[in-house]
């Protein structure tokens, strides 16, 4: 069966400036389908980081085009992209990026209700559950800022599952975990991704976190080396 | 809590950084208190100042101007040119036409307030061989009463003995001390022009003026008139109370086109009170508005730093959907609760003051210090003080509305 192509990137180029101009992302193409688990890596400042950015549409600034769940990101507003990145997009950042002032839950909560989609109550029940799934529910009423590394990271992980979104993206999601919240953040995407359908995008360093993925995308100088890596 | 999520982040960074928010507010209260109780100090003492100059002047005033001889014919040829050597003041009387039919057509007004004939006479006032020249004024004296309250500045006697003594003068309390006349002691007159008469002193004033209190007596309209050699139709000032001063000028206009008197509103007789009033309005204006603006950095400066400090919460925020729009909305809330704390301890403190300040002893004839609680000035207060917090929460909101997430993530 054809599989519906989520994410479609297509020749994207993009310059830095400063400090001298730099082409970072080199006429890069690639398509990710529904349900895919994908890793990029590369050595740093092979572009992988800044091609998840314009991905995420948060950077705007490049040339050629990308496609989300069929629909052409590029060109649209910024208030356009803030909604699509609510509704379809989950994101984990390298340093897990909490809101240290409110709690776990709170933190888990907040995209949901700007979402707007369901009500207070079962936003919190959803917000429980994610939490359960990457065991910290009981971390949930602790202000996110008082909470270890590897847990704030499952906490970013459960606040990027919330809306549901059909790509989550994430940056270094194993950075900051051990080998055992490694495997637990690795079974929650496989799970996520043969069970709900949902795409991840991740960049790694971590080849391990890599070689347990669908596809490997290998990066350099800006460009995609393998569209398909096998690592033994 | 079900708050909506914006107003909830805004709550919950005020709420963590209590401190920051109390001094923030504390800045806004200083100002809105000061700014109010130095504006509430401006309008008691105008108004402090126009209540004295009230009760020896009238808002508007009827009377004839002296006027320069002219030529008898102006014009015998374009070539010529007519001209006066040293010109005379060419007034045979200094009284009005028919001021029975001036008086009634301003009663008819539903604008004015009261209005009453007067006589000026200036005149010596005697005793021994002690002499002080002063005017003294021909009225009607319930009429005069309601204009000037001249009975909430007696000291002795009553107003109403002017109606039952022909005879009878009301002094100024200069005059009294200068003379040494106490109440129904008789006072020696005599008008300018020689008239000598013995009148009984039935009352003594005193207000706020010392050269008014020096000079100033009331008689009866009858009294003048015999001092001036004159008959009962005589009157030299009409002056009229109209129910809103202010608008003194605009009416004074009115009636100069209707008749050739001269019509001089108070604001035109008493410029100097004026420009003291507008003075004293620039000043405290200035100096309120001054406050105000340091309250509005203080403020600004605040939220600007929050935002510094929260460059990873909005990178975050708008990474999760959060819009530009959202984000200035989260910052504008934060303002507006600042503003809104701070404005109401402003009201407060301005309260406060305006209590202590009132019961501070000045005496003369007012006593206290003329400060009141001035509800249109406390709700005018209230309104800039959230006017100048938005607009100073406002420039940093929209700087932090156009934070780019990505360049916080790639540091």
């Amino acid at each position: 069966m054809e599989k519906k192509i989520i994410l479609k990137a297509n020749r994207i180029v993009k310059y830095f400036l400063e400090p001298i101009k730099f082409k970072a992302l080199d006429d890069v193409s690639f398509e990710v389908a529904q349900g895919e688990f994908v890793t990029l890596i590369g050595k740093s400042g092979c572009g992988k980081s800044t091609l998840l950015y314009i991905l995420s549409t948060m950077d705007t600034d490049y040339e050629g085009e990308l496609f989300i769940d069929g629909i052409k990101i590029t060109g649209q507003k910024q208030d356009n992209l803030a909604a699509i990145r609510n509704e379809n997009i989950g994101f984990v950042f390298q340093f897990h990026y909490m809101l240290p002032e409110f709690s776990c839950l709170k933190n888990v909560m907040i995209p949901a209700l700007k979402l707007g989609k369901y009500s207070y109550d079962e936003i919190e029940y959803q917000a429980y559950q994610k939490l359960e799934l990457l065991g910290i529910k009981d971390q949930a009423l602790k202000q996110a800022s008082k909470l270890s590394g590897g847990q704030q990271q499952r906490v970013a992980i459960a606040r990027a599952l919330i809306n549901e979104p059909k790509i989550i993206m994430c940056d270094e999601p194993s950075g900051n975990l051990d080998s055992k919240n490694t495997s637990i953040v690795l079974d929650t995407f496989h799970q996520l991704s043969k069970e709900f359908g949902q795409t991840i995008i991740a960049v790694t360093h971590d080849n391990d976190f890599a070689k347990s993925s669908n596809r490997i995308i290998e990066m350099a100088d800006g460009k995609i080396l393998v569209h398909d890596l096998k690592i033994n | 809590m079900k708050l909506k999520v914006n107003t909830e982040i805004a709550l919950t960074h005020l709420l963590t950084r209590k401190k920051q928010t109390m001094v923030a507010s504390l800045g806004v209260t200083v100002g809105i208190g000061i700014f109010i109780f130095m504006i509430s100090l401006v309008v008691g003492f105008n108004r402090y100042s126009d209540e004295s100059l009230f009760k020896a002047v009238p808002h508007i005033r009827i009377y004839k101007d002296d006027i320069l001889s002219r030529p008898l014919m102006p014009f015998i040829d374009s070539v010529y040119e007519t001209v006066i050597v040293n010109p005379k003041i060419a007034n045979l009387t200094k009284s009005l036409i028919n001021p029975d039919k001036i008086l009634a057509d301003f009663k008819k007004q539903d604008y004015v307030l009261t209005v009453a004939p007067q006589v000026s006479a200036s005149l010596f006032y005697n005793n021994g061989t002690s002499q002080i020249n002063g005017i003294a004024s021909g009225v009607n004296i319930m009429e005069a009463n309601d204009m000037f309250n001249i009975q909430s500045t007696m000291l002795a006697g009553d107003v109403s003995n002017l109606l039952t003594l022909p005879n009878g003068i009301i002094i100024g309390v200069g005059i009294a001390d200068h003379l040494n006349i106490q109440l129904n002691d008789n006072i020696n007159i005599t008008s300018a022009i020689g008239v000598i008469k013995v009148m009984k002193v039935v009352g003594i004033f005193k207000t706020s003026n010392s050269a008014i209190d020096k000079t100033k007596s009331y008689t009866t309209l009858v009294v003048a008139q015999q001092l001036l050699h004159q008959s009962t139709s005589y009157v030299t000032d009409i002056l009229v109370n109209i129910k809103d001063p202010n608008k003194a000028p605009e009416y004074a206009k009115r009636f100069e086109n209707l008749t050739n008197y001269k019509i001089e509103d108070w604001q035109a007789a008493n410029e100097q009170t004026m420009a003291s009033n507008k003075t004293r309005k620039v000043m405290f204006g200035a100096i309120s508005i001054a406050i105000l603006l340091v309250a509005a950095f203080g403020i600004y400066n605040i939220i600007n730093m929050t935002i510094k400090e929260k460059l990873n919460d909005i990178a975050i925020l708008k990474a999760t959907g959060f819009k530009g729009k959202d984000v200035i909305n989260i910052f504008i809330k934060e303002t507006l609760i600042m503003g809104f704390i701070g404005t109401s301890f402003g009201l407060v403190l301005a309260a406060i003051l305006i209590k202590i300040v009132s019961g501070i002893y000045i005496g003369g004839d007012r006593e206290y210090f003329p400060i009141g609680f001035e509800t249109p000035i406390f709700i005018m207060g209230s309104i800039i003080g959230m006017l100048v917090t938005l607009g100073a929460g406002y420039i940093p909101a929209l700087n932090a509305a156009k934070v780019d997430p990505i360049e916080i993530f790639r540091k």
